[in-house]
């Protein structure tokens, strides 16, 4: 099997059990004697519970449990402050500051959002358990509600956790270079504000999880529809004081994650608990109207930007000050703002820096990582500034950008502040130039665009393009792991703690082990998102899957092969230096008939009598690797699109979109292609649709997929892609991640190009979502 | 909750009996009852779509019907599109176009296609793109299941070029 598969584009081994209704999704879980909850969650953003009634309740027929917070936070402790520390190496060189609360498995002294759960109740069915939710009776006592971040650092404001005594969750400041002189003297400068707004992964599938105890060896085994399951081993573990030999999680088929399944919710906690004290398995599936008001929402950063440039559009000073609205608790602590901070500056060469972020608590759903996590905010910004440093200067956005531009003469580039693994950012290679030539090209050109914005202008249409540029750390540490197991069937067993939500990893990652092995991808089995299957995993998240578990395939199955070689060699009669791998097997180099099956090695290898293996060398043909990166690699990409606005009704139609982007050496195209087409979709939707707004009491105003607008087939258009392949250097195969970046510049390119298209109105849009009905104020308002 | 009742319907061809209270939604029936967890349910509110499935030869979303409703039709999931081991050409199209991700839509976005097709045999790709708008994924940004469709279109019309790709009791039309 000497042909290579990474490159290829491989039809995903996923894919029949899903297209024919055999996948296996939390929900289509049963298990036997198997009890079902649901939550009761605060109708109301603040108050002190009086008490919670749950007499009626627990007479509904069926109802095996009513339990109140006020009864489980005497049984169960809380969630620990964060589930993702930062190393030493940041806190160390970072001034920050971080203050966050402990999130209990249920509400019991307040609840601090709508949506937030108060008391479980578990039935013989749903439908019991349903009914007898609506009994519960809940005495709450209304506090006034913090419903924006600004608001919430205000010195008088009510506090969502009395005892932190602030609603300041955390901040952080970075600089580079010294930002008061150089903006002092820049020839022009220009101040605005900017909004993202609060949106959210919205997965088809919702959330759930089920457990199952077992008393005979004091284990429980966790089923969630999560991206990290040893995160939820580790805190259910902790939570329940079990040993984490006893406690195993895993993800069945996950109908997307998008990052909102990417840390651990009370309801992982719970639900375990609750299997344990009532010794029967017990499951929870989120219904949407749940999941809109209690899982994680996203982006809600308002920042106030100066930026100081030469005649030319050359950027010399950049200085933002944000605030994050996080809502009421921070379970994933500060990475988020510190993506933003980050990745501000993008692909272009900004010597002066200065970035100050405030995580600030309110009265909302809390606010995680969601598809970007920080990076969309901060290109919304920088590509925002760079449209209007080119409208105050009259030049075109992509010469303003072509001039601020790292150069590929310039690589690696060393940005200046560290990335929040607390190494310094180096931009480890790419031609962001050519990215944004290519884009341009596939959708025409700038100046044939430029020739049919004027012609549609005379007949009354407006016509805009805009640009959005990214580039992205993708691959985080701290590690991820892969076990290689040749098995005596001859199959490569490759287990790890990376867990598919749609990723298509189970077919990617046959191509990687087939090519390490020379086998066929048919031949390798491989073993996700499982805690029994490898002792450590971080999951997937941050565009991390693809980097972090090929270069831990990579390494494991190079010692394996050392261990292999040595088996083959005893058993071939030569030496082990002699040998190569080929068709599944190993062989002699130059010597085509003398191979040894991977089978044979396997039986050779194991433990027992008349075994195969050399003096010295222990039995078994098994390793493991964590891959520990140096650091993160570097993706980016341009989007450009042209749309067109009606200024009387405001609807924005996209004409063309294109993407040029870099992700590296790429394993399979078909589903890199696939990764960039759904995240820019999530991207248009958070540009133009997606909103999850609150009013002045923190009432979510979203309440079904009526109200929250997940894009449809029609809603988005076809889009142009065009490639670079720029190896990383930071690991075996050269890859670069890529689960992300399509989410990440299209609020950045449609506000652009709406403005652009709105140009003859002298019109602004700094916020998002860029609804119809923002559009028609602002031009009736410029016309006034 | 009134007591149960016995329902009698067809699903993927195959005559099917159960029992349950009035209220029960069909989308639960099939999942509960009859082990059909095929369809997905996505907000339990019809609009995601991802319930979908035949009845009585149309597109209906199963979270929005009792199963009562259904007692006497024809239903089909997307456990009936198969013929054995062989893929329906739109399963087969969405396989070959990478037209699906998690695959939690999946289900509903197949039933859609198909039923689009049956009154649009040979859509243009902004009519299948309308055609499936009322199913909801997240995953692929549809540019993969517009294309799936279109090359399933194109082997179904050869296939039977003047037959439904489902007939109204469910029975798929084999090629010729």
């Amino acid at each position: 099997m000497a042909e290579r598969h990474i490159g290829r584009s491989l039809l995903r081994r996923e894919d029949r059990r899903l297209l024919t209704g055999r996948g296996q999704f939390i929900a289509d879980l049963e298990l036997p004697r198997m009890l079902h909850a649901a939550f009761v969650r605060s109708p109301v953003a603040h108050a002190r519970i009086r008490s919670v009634d749950l007499s009626a309740a627990a007479a509904v027929p069926g109802v095996a449990l009513a339990l109140s917070g006020d009864e489980l936070v005497k049984l169960l402790p809380p969630l620990p402050d964060t589930q993702l520390s930062l190393p030493n190496k940041w806190t160390s060189h970072v001034e920050h500051e971080f203050h966050n609360p402990q999130q209990p498995g249920l509400a019991h002294d307040k609840v601090r959002h709508v949506g937030e759960a108060v008391a479980v109740i578990v039935a013989e069915s749903r439908y019991a358990a349903e009914d007898a939710t609506g009994l519960v009776s809940l005495d709450l006592d209304p506090l006034p509600a913090v419903v924006s971040a600004e608001a919430a650092l205000a010195p008088d404001a009510p506090l969502v956790h009395d005892h932190l005594r602030t609603n300041l969750f955390g901040r952080f400041s970075i600089a580079k270079g010294d930002v008061g002189p150089a903006m002092a003297a820049a020839p022009h400068r220009l101040q605005r504000r900017f909004y993202h707004h609060r949106y959210a992964a919205m997965p088809i599938e919702c959330r759930g999880v089920a457990a199952l105890y077992d008393a005979r060896t004091d284990a429980i085994t966790i089923w969630s529809s999560t991206q990290v399951v040893h995160w939820v081993r580790r805190e259910v573990a902790a939570i329940l004081g079990m040993p984490e030999a006893r406690v195993r999680c895993l993800a069945l088929d996950v109908g997307g994650g998008f990052g909102v399944k990417g840390h651990v919710y009370p309801e992982d906690l719970v639900i375990p608990f609750l299997a344990r004290r009532l010794g029967r398995p017990v499951r929870w599936i989120e219904d949407r109207h749940e999941h809109l008001q209690s899982a994680a929402h996203s982006r809600d950063q308002l920042h106030e930007v100066e930026v100081g440039f030469d005649n030319d559009g050359r950027i010399l000073a950049l200085r933002d000050n944000f605030i994050l609205d996080c809502g009421a608790w921070n379970p994933i602590g500060g990475g988020v703002p510190y993506n933003t901070a980050a990745h501000m500056t993008g692909p272009y060469r900004i010597d002066n820096l200065a970035v100050s972020a405030h995580t600030a608590a309110t009265n909302k759903v809390p606010n995680t990582a969601y598809r970007g996590a920080g990076r969309p905010e901060a290109v919304f910004v920088m590509e925002r500034i760079v449209d209007l440093v080119a409208g105050q200067l009259g030049f075109e956005p992509a010469e303003v950008r072509r001039r601020n531009m790292i150069g590929a003469e310039e690589m690696p580039y060393r940005a200046g502040i560290l990335y929040r693994d607390g190494e310094p950012i180096v931009y480890d290679g790419g031609d962001y130039p050519a990215a944004l030539r290519q884009a341009l090209e596939a959708i025409g050109g700038v100046e044939a665009f430029r020739q049919r914005q004027r012609e549609a202008r005379e007949g009354g249409r407006h016509l805009g393009l805009g640009i959005g540029c990214y580039v992205e750390g993708t691959g985080v540490g701290p590690f991820e792991g892969a076990t290689v197991r040749i098995e005596p069937s001859g199959k490569v067993y490759v287990s790890s703690g990376a867990c598919s939500q749609g990723q298509g990893m189970e077919t990617i990652f046959a191509q990687v082990v087939a090519d390490a092995w020379r086998v066929a991808p048919e031949d390798v089995v491989i073993a996700l998102a499982d805690t029994a299957a490898i002792t450590a995993g971080s999951g997937t998240f941050a565009s991390r899957s693809t980097v972090t578990l090929s270069a831990a395939i990579h390494h494991a199955s190079e010692r394996l092969r050392e261990k292999a070689f040595a088996i083959a060699g005893n058993l071939l009669e030569c030496a082990p230096a002699d040998l190569e791998l080929r068709d599944g097997g190993v062989g002699v180099v130059g010597v085509p008939g003398d191979t040894v099956s991977l089978s044979r090695l396997a039986h050779a290898a194991r433990p027992g009598w008349d075994h195969g293996r050399p003096p010295g060398v222990d039995a078994g043909l098994k390793e493991t690797h964590y891959w520990e990166p140096p650091t993160v690699t570097w993706s980016y990409a341009v989007h450009a699109a042209i749309v067109e606005v009606d200024p009387e009704i405001g609807r924005v139609t996209i004409d063309k979109y294109a993407v040029a982007h870099d992700c590296g050496v790429v394993v399979n195209p078909l589903l890199v292609e696939g990764q960039i087409a759904g995240g820019t979709t999530q991207g248009i939707g958070g540009a133009l649709l997606e909103e999850l707004p609150y009013d002045s009491e923190g009432q979510l105003l979203a309440g079904s997929l009526a109200d929250y607008l997940v894009p449809t087939a029609s809603d988005v258009p076809d889009m142009a892609m065009a490639h670079q392949h720029t190896p990383s250097p930071l690991n075996p195969l050269g890859v670069k991640g890529v689960g992300e970046g399509g989410a990440v510049a299209p609020p950045a390119a449609i506000a652009n190009a709406i403005c652009d298209a709105l140009s003859p109105f002298g019109v602004e849009f700094n916020a998002t979502p860029v609804k119809p009905e923002q559009i028609v104020t602002a031009v009736r308002a410029a016309r006034k | 909750m009134s007591d149960a009742v016995d329902i009698r319907l067809t699903v993927n061809g195959q005559a099917r009996e159960g029992r349950c209270e009035p209220r029960k939604l069909l989308v639960d029936f099939l999942r509960e009852e009859l082990g059909l967890t095929g369809t997905h349910i996505g907000c339990e509110h019809g609009i995601c779509g991802a319930c979908t499935i035949f009845y009585n030869g149309e597109a209906a979303r199963s979270c929005l019907m009792f199963a009562v409703q259904a007692d006497g039709a024809e239903l089909v999931t997307v456990e009936g599109l198969a013929n054995g081991e062989e893929l329906h050409p739109m399963q087969q199209a969405f396989h070959e176009h990478h037209a699906l991700q998690c695959g939690f839509c999946t289900p509903g976005m197949l039933i859609a296609a198909l039923d689009y097709l049956k009154i649009n045999p040979d859509p243009s790709e902004d009519e299948i793109r309308e055609g499936i708008s009322a199913v909801l994924c997240r995953c692929t940004g549809y540019v993969n299941i517009v294309k799936a469709v279109k090359a399933a279109a194109v082997v179904m019309r050869a296939a039977a070029p003047h037959t439904n790709p489902l007939s109204a009791s469910g029975e798929r039309e084999e090629p010729a």
